[in-house]
């Protein structure tokens, strides 16, 4: 019997909730890896809140995509290697859902927390509470765009051997306009003002990618699987 | 007259080095286009000629 | 028509064409050059605003025009060979990109260059400037990916939804480029470099553009024909072409 669209989803995102559990480091690493990040810019350049202030909002963003590609490595890399991908090439649900499904909790496990932990660290770089719900919220988009943006291109490098790097290079241009609209959001927010523009222009990034980058990512893996 | 087209209002040096290096670029477009070519030309005559050179030792 | 386009995506066919074409994409390309070179440098008046120095739109606007028209069709030709399964398209691609990069470059290099006379700087965060770098790193990404696999089909088609996904992306990314330029600026500064356009101003640029163009079609006979000659290994066709070759170059036969 052929599952169901929403029952296929629901089997994947149970199946990739329980390896998770297993591998508890690859959600922790990218969340540390985040604070660290952005750890290094007072340090690099002045202790002075009101200065950090001017580009907390970037550095939070800049983090975050940083953060966020190396979490790619453990989304489609591990099936790859024992198999399953090749399983799910094969078999008879769409790939692209399925791809999606495994990208959502990919974000879940290692995009949200470091939504969750944002508001601390922009209060680390002088930022007032009044602009947390736009940090959250701006990075909350920002981060589910980058983990779709992100799967493209860790579709398109499964099979090389040491496509990090390139990985990486094929997806930060790719992402700047995410980053533009969401440190712009940040930005205006910690000034007083609306964000919904910004936070709108960045949900519009985000329901494009989502619609067009799964099958981007089928593709890809189609071709790399080979 | 050709004094005052040099000179390009004093503008000299960058209107020139604009003209030349596009110049520049254009004629490395065009030569590596054409190295390119030449250079698979002979890769797929070695190529043939190795075939060529097999089906015969074969049939011989 | 349709036969004819057909035909058309035969490598044999399309290699054959590309070669009795070149000289008719040559000649003109540089004839018009020269033209536009004089109606730009000698014959349009000099502009108010930048004096003589604004005649340097006439060899970058040209170049910046060509890096997105070349990505386009490199885009587009892509998106053929992986929908229709063209080998001649993916080679079409494959040839585009080494002459988008240069434009792209030399795009950027003569903006840099005009920048300095007109704000003062080598460097400004300018929106058509800035998404002309963004176009760099695409092209630069798409040519690391093709060259990181093997066998050249995987590499057709992996680079061919790139592409894809990078030429969606352009209108994305030059749109959010340029407002994100506009909120840091005042209206008082004008960082346009496009002055205020007279029409013996005008001419020159579109015959330039054209010229451009010609120049890309003129090259692409050569990289194209490159291109076919890597994907065909074992074709007769090939051998044949090479015998023809050989006579021509006057190279003994076997």
């Amino acid at each position: 019997m052929v599952q169901g669209l929403g029952e296929v989803a629901w089997t994947v995102v149970v199946r990739e909730l329980k390896l998770t559990s297993r591998r508890w480091d690859q959600a922790v690493q990218p969340l540390v890896f985040f604070c660290v990040v952005t750890t290094l810019f007072p340090l690099a350049t002045t202790s002075d809140l009101a200065e950090l202030r001017h580009i907390a909002p970037g550095v939070l963003w800049v983090a975050a995509m940083l953060a966020s590609l190396l979490a790619l490595e453990s989304l489609f890399r591990p099936d790859v290697d024992d198999g399953t991908m090749e399983q799910w090439v094969l078999s008879q649900q769409p790939l692209a859902w399925l791809l999606l499904a495994k990208t959502a909790v990919h974000w879940l496990v290692t995009g949200v927390p470091l939504v969750l932990i944002s508001p601390l660290l922009a209060t680390a770089l002088g930022m007032a509470p009044e602009a947390w719900s736009t940090v959250i919220a701006s990075l909350a988009i920002g981060t589910a765009t980058l983990s779709v943006l992100g799967a493209v291109g860790a579709a398109l490098t499964v099979s090389l051997r040491r496509g990090n790097m390139l990985m990486a290079l094929l997806v930060l241009p790719l992402e700047m306009p995410v980053l533009i609209f969401g440190a712009r959001a940040i930005e205006v927010a910690s000034y007083g003002e609306n964000p919904s523009s910004s936070l709108m222009l960045l949900t519009a990034v985000l329901l494009f990618s989502v619609s067009l980058g799964p099958f981007a990512m089928a593709q890809a893996m189609r071709i790399g699987i080979e | 007259m050709f004094e005052h087209f040099l000179a390009m209002g004093g503008y000299a040096a960058y209107v020139w080095s604009c003209y030349g290096i596009t110049l520049f670029a254009l004629i490395v477009i065009a030569m590596s286009g054409r190295a390119v070519y030449q250079r698979e030309l002979n890769a797929a005559r070695r190529r043939t000629l190795a075939n060529q050179t097999n089906s015969a030792g074969l049939t011989a | 028509m349709w036969t004819w386009f057909h035909k058309l995506a035969s490598p044999p066919y399309a290699y054959d064409v590309a070669g009795k074409c070149q000289p008719w994409f040559w000649w003109p390309s540089l004839i018009l050059m020269a033209v536009s070179a004089y109606g730009g440098l000698v014959l349009a008046p000099p502009d108010y605003q930048q004096k003589d120095a604004f005649r340097i739109i006439y060899v970058h606007a040209p170049s910046a025009w060509m890096s997105l028209f070349v990505y386009s069709t490199m885009a587009i030709a892509a998106g053929v060979g992986l929908i229709w399964r063209i080998k001649l398209a993916h080679a079409f691609a494959a040839a585009c990109a080494p002459i988008g990069v240069w434009f792209t470059g030399l795009a950027l290099i003569t903006g840099s260059v005009w920048g300095k006379p007109m704000w003062g700087t080598w460097w400004a965060w300018d929106p058509r400037l800035t998404s002309e770098l963004i176009l760099l790193f695409l092209y630069l990404g798409y040519l690391s990916l093709r060259s990181s696999f093997e066998d050249i089909s995987r590499a057709d088609r992996a680079s061919a939804v790139l592409a894809v996904v990078g030429v969606v992306n352009v209108p994305i990314i030059h749109y959010s480029v340029i407002w994100w330029n506009s909120l840091h600026q005042g209206p008082s500064v004008t960082k346009t470099g496009a002055p205020t356009i007279d029409p013996s101003m005008l001419w020159p640029l579109f015959c330039m553009i054209v010229a451009f163009m010609l120049f890309f079609a003129a090259v692409m006979c050569d990289r194209l024909r490159a291109e076919i000659l890597k994907r065909e290994r074992s074709a007769k066709w090939l051998m044949k072409e090479v015998a023809v070759a050989h006579e021509r170059d006057g190279v003994p036969n076997v």
